[in-house]
């Protein structure tokens, strides 16, 4: 029975969900809502237990003093103080003008995690010197495309381009050319077939994988390694 | 001699360089020419087809990290909105952004209250702020705006709220504009709302993200896309504003410019080396 009830618990509510998708009826309506008011629950008491399990992981590494565990003692403290701040200080005003935890949002939050991602600009420019290497006629092909895309995205490849052409003495024709329309034909057309391509591929399989568990042929995520 | 100097270049000088690409256009606007793309005039020209005073959805699915892709479109088109005096739902899919989302649109409030005009939270524009539960949120809000927020961003009852009075689920909006950064975002309302409640909708996103959202723009069903900080760009330019977007766009330019003059360099000095073995 502790598969059994799992595997048609499953059968039942795919089933509704589904059915909800198609029929027009209360009776597929009404019980897929609820079941999507039951999924908003549960995912809140996931960060419940996310917030549980940080603190396991970490204070276990720092009592064991695992490696970089003065990292991870930072981040007991940071979540240690956030929480103490929200739960009793500011309580359900947390997010208003003036309290202590939208001063640590504003003032560690915020440019801690802009930090983190504009950090990638610099890794991107290292990347592109040391990594990016045409060794093949298919990296030349994603190479040039990558420059076009790259530069027809800002107005600089548009005023270089003018820049070059007009001191080239490049025949009237092509001076009308703009790296920006080739960069959106790329866009368009190679990017978007492509792209269509894996979009679909990947529908068909979580539907190919949605039915399997529907079904009980795919009976991993039971756990048991079944 | 040269190129050996460039293979055993140390990445900290790169890393010096790019820095200063940015750091300078930012101080010092070169003002390059910004040419709108067609998927950004489409996006102006959705919320521009609206009809004046109608009450629009926003969700702005992102936290601080796209601050500067993201912030800059989402004020323009709260303008765009407020010059039509639409009214604006605002709805918030990620946790760290509630605040950063309500500082925004308070901002942008704020400009209009110092030219006379009147808006007034809870009337003109509501910020129905985070919700967890990813598509779940947006399938229930199909079922009921103010069942699936009982309270708004501020804690006031939704149900006591004027700008909600006349508003039941997505059949209340003529359109949804989503600003979004990744999961849960543009991908999922085109999934779970576009397609099976029929609500039109927009979208501005990381530049990142954007090669996902163009069958989806090709289809149909996008009437609109803004593709980063070139994109909030040209949407600032198609609006006759000159915000943080245009003026990060110079050091954007650089920096795409640089980055490609990085991996031609890097290739030379492949080229020299296979050169020099054969």
């Amino acid at each position: 029975m502790r598969r059994e009830i799992p595997l048609l618990l499953t059968a039942v509510i795919g089933g509704i969900m589904i059915a909800s998708f198609f029929v027009p009826h209360e009776w597929a309506s009404v019980p897929a809502d609820y079941l999507q008011q039951c999924a908003v629950i549960v995912v809140a008491f996931g960060y419940v237990l996310g917030g549980a399990n940080v603190f396991r992981v970490n204070l276990d590494a720092i009592f064991k003093r695992h490696r970089d565990w003065p990292y991870k003692l930072v981040l007991v403290a940071g979540l240690l103080v956030t929480l103490i701040l929200g739960l009793f200080v500011d309580r359900a005003r947390f997010q208003d003008p003036g309290t202590p935890s939208l001063w640590i949002y504003d003032h560690l939050y915020v440019p801690m995690n802009a930090t983190m991602f504009a950090l990638l600009a610099f890794f991107i420019a290292s990347a592109a010197f040391r990594a990016f290497r045409i060794r093949s006629a298919e990296a030349a092909l994603l190479a040039v495309a990558a420059l076009i895309v790259m530069l027809g995205r800002v107005p600089a490849g548009d005023a270089m381009l003018r820049a070059i052409v007009d001191h080239a003495g490049v025949p009237h024709a092509i001076r009308a050319w703009r790296i920006s329309d080739l960069q959106q034909w790329i866009m368009d057309v190679p990017q978007n077939a492509a792209k269509r391509a894996i979009l679909i591929g990947a529908a068909m399989g979580v539907m190919a994988t949605g039915l399997r568990v529907i079904l009980g042929i795919e009976r991993a995520y039971l756990g048991g390694g079944d | 001699m040269a190129l050996e100097r460039l293979e055993r270049l140390d990445r900290r000088w790169l890393f010096l360089v790019l820095g200063l690409l940015v750091l300078g256009p930012l101080l010092w606007p070169l003002n390059l020419p910004i040419e709108p793309s067609r998927p950004s005039r489409q996006f102006n020209d959705a919320i521009a087809s609206l009809p004046e005073g109608c009450t629009v959805l926003m969700s702005c699915d992102y936290d601080p990290a796209s601050r500067p892709e993201l912030v800059p479109m989402t004020k323009t088109a709260l303008r765009q909105l407020w010059r039509k005096h639409c009214k604006v739902v605002v709805t918030v899919l990620w946790n760290g952004g509630p605040a950063i989302v309500d500082q925004t649109i308070e901002e942008t409030a704020d400009e209009f209250r110092a030219r006379g005009e009147k808006l007034v939270d809870g009337v003109d524009y509501v910020n129905l702020g985070y919700k967890a539960g990813n598509e779940a949120v947006m399938v229930l809000m199909g079922q009921g705006i103010k069942s699936t927020f009982p309270l708004d961003q501020h804690r006031h009852d939704t149900s006591t709220l004027p700008i909600l009075r006349n508003v039941t689920n997505y059949s209340s909006f003529p359109l949804l504009v989503n600003i979004s950064a990744g999961y849960p975002g543009t991908k999922e309302w085109v999934q779970q709302v576009n397609s099976r409640f029929h609500l039109p909708m927009i979208s501005g996103c990381t530049a990142v993200s954007v090669p996902e959202y163009y069958p989806y723009l090709q289809a149909g069903q996008l009437r609109g896309l803004l593709a980063g900080m070139a994109g909030a760009a040209e949407y600032e330019q198609l609006q006759g504003e000159r915000g943080l977007a245009t003026h990060g766009m110079d050091a954007q330019s650089l920096a795409h410019l640089f980055v490609a003059l990085c991996i031609l360099l890097g290739n030379v000095v492949l080229w020299s080396r296979r050169g020099g073995r054969a």
